[in-house]
């Protein structure tokens, strides 16, 4: 297996999930294929066809930050900022005004602060009130995450937030890696956050007819859509090189990033996108197809997806397809939008070093026209030496990321 | 033709760009070019025209929403019902 020595090292995680908070819960739910999805309770359910969710469960934000800042924070900052500490903490950094300016805050969020816009835009058009909070504008600002973490952690390096919906955390994930490869940064903190399980965002997506009534179940034969998830994951990323020398945990490699656009479609997928971007990745990694063990999939549970990463990854992997195992984390994460490529980087990060790929739970027949080992419902033991984490957004903005065991 | 049903095939004709005169009962969506996202945007305007739900889930090939026909029939089920809650599938718990 190719060494480009460009690696970089994961040095810490961080995880808010429908599945558990902190990365030994995730970790434990993950493989035991439990489930995150169940009824909604965040928002009132009578004017809703879609009633099922993964909700980030006993995350009490109360605990975590003091009232006047919390007043600053929307749910999506908030899980950024649990998730980063988690993950700052794990890699045993402390930030001094060297290393502060010398280290990236990246991440990935597909809307940003909607809680605080629907909240806020309810009480002016349904509750007739003609004022609103004056940090309105700073808590939805889809950016304000990166500008929190930074000012958590006294990170005055660059710091910004990238956008491109479902694969948005992937692309920050990417930029951070390239950061670091190019010397501008030390460390950087990257992953993605979103929390849009809110009335008039659940309406939308009802209206898109792309939600499952009843559950997420990828690559299965009776999949009938997507659930909606929610939750945070961030990544201490830093160059192999430093993190060996400062002796530091190294949990992961990040072999290599790749991305492209479908330039078709606002929301059908396209396999040869898919694939431009899969392909990018691997060569981007230095690895063959051969090399890779696991494909942590995009794996909605929606037909048009699934059906078409599984021809991404025919086209790709050849008869290599067939001895691949392809799992969807979103059948027990739901689908976190612009942090779900970090969740699941998290999730491949895990079956790398434990050995153990995740299962595709609620998988009643896995649907022959796939063609896929989706590994289903049950966790597999399996020594893998590489892996792909696959996120392809709505509009055609696709991301891989390829990672090695270290 | 009832007026039912030639609102529903204006809207059909309208929102997914087909001549009225290929709107036959038997012929279908997809081979009139109706893309997925033009479906939904005539279910929506179905919906806002009769003040009506339809259950539909573009996941389902079930949904049997393949034929000018069924698109009809949908309408004319919908409207025939009592106003219920949303069209929220029972197994949604």
């Amino acid at each position: 297996m190719a060494q480009t020595g460009t690696g970089i090292a994961v040095t810490g995680i961080g995880v808010v999930s429908p599945v558990g908070i902190g990365l030994p819960a995730f970790a434990e739910a993950l493989f035991a294929g439990r489930p995150g999805i169940g009824p909604l309770t965040l928002v009132p359910t009578e004017r809703l066809s879609v009633r099922i969710a993964a909700e980030v469960k006993g995350f009490d934000p109360a605990a975590l930050f003091d009232p006047a800042r919390l007043g600053l924070l929307d749910r999506a900052a908030q899980f950024a900022l649990a998730a980063a500490r988690e993950a700052v903490a794990a890699s045993g950094l402390s930030f001094d005004a060297e290393l502060g300016a010398r280290t990236a805050t990246i991440l990935g969020t597909g809307v940003g602060g909607i809680s605080t816009l629907d909240d806020s835009f309810h009480r002016l058009y349904a509750q007739g009130s003609n004022r609103l909070h004056p940090v309105t504008v700073p808590k939805l600002m889809i950016s304000a995450p990166a500008s929190h973490l930074s000012m958590e952690f006294g990170l005055t390096g660059p710091a910004f937030m990238t956008s491109s919906a479902c694969a948005s955390a992937g692309h920050a994930i990417g930029m951070a890696c390239q950061m670091l490869r190019a010397g501008m940064v030390d460390a950087a903190l990257t992953g993605g956050t979103d929390a849009a399980l809110t009335l008039g965002s659940l309406k939308g997506w009802e209206a898109l007819r792309v939600v499952s009534p009843d559950g997420c179940r990828p690559f299965c034969r009776t999949r009938n859509g997507m659930v909606l998830g929610e939750g945070a994951a961030v990544l201490v990323l830093e160059r192999m090189d430093r993190a060996r020398a400062r002796g530091a945990e190294i949990l992961g490699e990040i072999a290599g990033f790749g991305m492209s656009a479908d330039a078709k479609d606002i929301t059908a997928p396209d396999a040869a996108g898919a694939g431009r971007a899969m392909a990018a990745a691997l060569t981007d990694a230095g690895l063959a197809p051969e090399d890779i063990g696991y494909v942590n999939a995009h794996g909605t549970g929606t037909t048009a997806n699934d059906a078409t990463e599984a021809r991404a990854i025919h086209g790709l992997f050849g008869d290599h397809a067939r001895r691949l195992m392809v799992s969807s984390s979103k059948s027990m994460l739901g689908h976190a939008l612009g942090a779900a490529g970090a969740l699941e980087a998290a999730a491949t990060l895990l079956a790398l070093r434990h050995g153990v790929v995740p299962p595709t739970i609620g998988v009643v027949e896995p649907d022959p026209a796939c063609a896929l080992d989706v590994v289903p419902n049950e966790a597999r033991q399996a020594s893998i030496g590489a892996a792909l984490s696959n996120s392809f957004a709505f509009g055609g903005l696709n991301a891989a990321l390829a990672f090695r065991r270290v | 033709m009832t007026e039912l049903v030639e609102d529903v095939l204006t809207i059909i004709a309208e929102k997914g760009r087909v001549g009225r005169e290929r709107l036959v009962p038997e012929a279908r969506l997809m081979e009139l070019n109706i893309a997925s996202l033009d479906v939904i945007e005539i279910i929506f305007a179905l919906e806002e025209r009769f003040d009506i739900e339809i259950p539909f889930n573009a996941n389902d090939a079930a949904s049997g929403f393949n034929t000018v026909g069924d698109v009809i029939g949908a309408v004319e089920r919908a409207v025939a019902s009592p106003k219920a809650a949303p069209s929220a599938t029972p197994s949604a718990a």
